[in-house]
């Protein structure tokens, strides 16, 4: 019993292993609403004049987009910069070995990026870019340090620098202050990403809308199916003592 | 005579169709006392079936290439029809096979349902319980994700831990010094056929073992211990149909509202199920920073890690890894209990019972955490308990204080 007793005791740390595995800064909540078309077909349009320069969505194809209750000519019209035909997927021109010289690595297909790094993650990320001197690129991530790309978007953002704050021996970054305005208000530019990283999060898996509404008449047939089976069942055993 | 009746005669007289209805279903009897615990064996059944029927029709647009592998996922999840929702019955179905097979082998070491006569039932079931792990394993390369690539880079260079054939033994597993195309192939041939034509083969020869021996119940006595005097049928058995193929589909329908709640509303299962970093295509020249198996194996993940390098080697680990499956195998043979089911022993085999589920269940959790000084502390703390389960067992179930069994089961 003394055993049992040491051996719950220790049990009762356990959860503290799981705390020590979390790292890196927090992350804010992204506003994902995938019921609010508007919002998808906002984020579809900042996605392909901004992100779809450098980044493909290979898996994504844009006639997709009528899904979001766009029209084909609709997309034609507004979404396609680099493709003839709306059955294509989403590709770039900028190859990868030029990328990565350019670059110091090929910019990651976005195809599935929500499903990789979360669109909380995505939503601080977007709006975690810093003045930094000393990199190439004259810009940093609190989120992801060193991180290869501009901070694209910089013109809507404006240029934000980091306040600095001490950690034992190490400077690190506390929050970011609005050094020289852009082109909208930091509320403004939080909303705009929040509706990019949504239309991520769908294109994520453009089938999950479809999805999530199948799933309740399944789960509600299969309720109706277990009474009839419950009953099916008490019937044939009623005889068995 | 009916024309279907005639029809069946005529069957009859070139196979036995009639005397294996009889023998496998109506006419086999069951114990009548089955509870909650007896629906996983079916519904184990139920989830290798379906394993079967989706992965066929991953198969007609999956292509197994190091270079298309990941876009094709892709493909099946956005362009073919249904392909969202074949692709999630089949990767929930992966680990919902596990859920089920653990809850099934936690029935057997609750009811005695491995000792004697049903030892070879016992060791047709670690037989499956090995090839779908290994099924498991083989699949998970197949998405061509950072895990699978990683993973199944962890995995292969265990061999490579094997002293002197070690490093020749691995690149013969991969068929290239690392995991690559020519991988990528043969686990594809050994997923999508052998590995299946082998876990068929066991489930058939595990079923005809039962069925030859019969079921065992949650009172742990042989029912064909009192059979009725004219029929010669067990006085406590019922035909498995009707009375359990109706009581079965009951617990398929809740199973399936389960499994339908995960596969609609969260196919991902919190990364359990599928792993975020899966997402991100392999790449060899970027090792992610902290690789966790799939849940289901991190109960044996964790064993390795908790043995210490000997040597330089991490072989000591590998074979404690071995080791912790293998003893399964003696299991029938360990237990020296006088009565099978937990109704019935002592206070030693359940709290040694009880143990062994925490020291099971934190190994698995220890498993998907990085390596610390203090999780690697609590997982050999873990694996000691795992192992003295087994290696006791021969002592602790001949001392312990039984109570009577029954003559009859109990409701």
């Amino acid at each position: 019993m003394k055993r049992l007793k040491n051996f719950l005791f220790l049990l009762a740390a356990v959860p503290v292993l799981a705390l020590a595995a979390e790292a890196g800064p927090p992350l804010d909540k992204a506003p994902v609403n995938l019921a609010d078309q508007e919002s998808l077909q906002r984020g579809a349009r900042i996605f392909v004049n901004y992100c779809l320069n450098c980044h493909s969505a290979a898996s994504m194809r844009y006639s997709r987009m009528e899904d979001l209750g766009l029209t084909e000519e609709q997309i034609k019209e507004n979404l396609m910069f680099a493709a003839d035909k709306p059955g294509e997927t989403m590709t770039v021109g900028m190859g990868k070995k030029d990328a990565k010289a350019w670059l110091g690595a090929a910019p990651p297909d976005l195809s599935v990026v929500a499903r990789s790094r979360s669109p909380d993650w995505l939503y601080t990320y977007l709006r975690s870019f810093y003045r930094d001197d000393s990199r190439p690129t004259g810009w940093n991530n609190v989120v992801f340090d060193k991180v290869g790309m501009p901070h694209v978007l910089w013109s809507l953002q404006g240029e934000m620098v980091p306040v600095m704050k001490k950690e034992g021996e190490h400077e690190v970054v506390d929050h970011l202050e609005l050094a020289k305005p852009g082109s909208v208000t930091l509320a403004e530019y939080d909303a705009m990403v929040g509706d990019l990283v949504n239309y991520l999060t769908w294109m994520g898996e453009p089938a999950q809308l479809e999805r999530k509404k199948l799933g309740l008449f399944v789960l509600a047939f299969l309720a109706f199916f277990f009474v009839v089976a419950y009953y099916l069942k008490k019937e044939f055993w009623k005889d068995i003592h | 005579m009916s024309a279907l009746q005639k029809m069946m005669g005529w069957i009859d007289d070139r196979f036995p169709l009639t005397a294996t209805y009889k023998a496998h279903l109506s006419e086999y009897y069951a114990p009548k006392n089955f509870n909650f615990w007896y629906f996983f064996g079916s519904l184990a059944l139920l989830v290798l079936v379906m394993q079967i029927v989706t992965g066929i029709f991953l198969t007609m647009n999956y292509k197994p290439d190091s270079e298309l592998a990941f876009a094709s996922v892709e493909y099946i999840m956005r362009d073919v029809d249904w392909g969202w929702l074949i692709r999630y019955m089949h990767s929930t179905g992966a680990s919902m096979f596990f859920v089920v097979v653990y809850l099934h082998m936690f029935r057997g070491l609750m009811y005695g349902s491995y000792r004697k006569p049903r030892e070879l039932i016992w060791i047709f079931g670690v037989l499956i319980y090995l090839a779908l792990m290994a099924e498991a394993f083989l699949g998970y390369l197949l998405p061509w994700g950072q895990m699978s690539f990683w993973g199944a880079q962890v995995i292969v260079n265990l061999f490579a831990a094997v002293p002197f054939i070690g490093d020749d033994l691995s690149i013969w597993i991969r068929g290239d010094y690392v995991i690559s195309d020519a991988t990528l192939n043969r686990f594809f041939a050994f997923h999508v056929i052998a590995l299946p034509l082998v876990l068929i083969a066991l489930v058939a020869v595990h079923l005809v073992a039962l069925h030859e021996v019969g079921s065992n119940n949650p009172d742990g006595i042989e029912i064909k211990k009192k059979k009725d005097p004219v029929t010669h049928i067990p006085l406590d058995g019922i035909p498995f149909h009707p009375y359990y193929t109706v009581k079965d589909i009951v617990g398929v329908i809740v199973f399936l509202m389960v499994f339908s709640a995960i596969v609609f509303f969260g196919p991902e299962m919190g990364g359990y199920f599928l792993e975020a970093n899966n997402f991100i295509p392999a790449d060899p020249l970027k090792t992610p920073p902290h690789i966790a198996p799939l849940w289901y194996f991190t109960p044996f993940y964790a064993i390795l890690r908790a043995v210490p390098p000997m040597f330089g080697s991490q072989f000591p680990g590998v074979v404690a890894m071995g080791m912790s499956i293998v003893l399964m195998f003696f299991l029938p043979w360990l237990d020296r209990g006088k009565v099978k089911s937990i109704r019935y022993r002592g206070p030693i085999y359940k709290i040694m019972l009880a143990l062994f589920i925490v020291s099971f269940v934190g190994l698995g959790y220890l498993g998907l955490l990085p390596s610390t000084p203090v999780a690697t502390m609590f997982a050999q703390g873990f694996s000691v308990i795992y192992f003295l389960f087994f290696l006791l067992m021969p002592w602790y179930t001949s001392i312990d204080k039984t109570k009577p069994e029954p003559e009859r089961v109990t409701g």
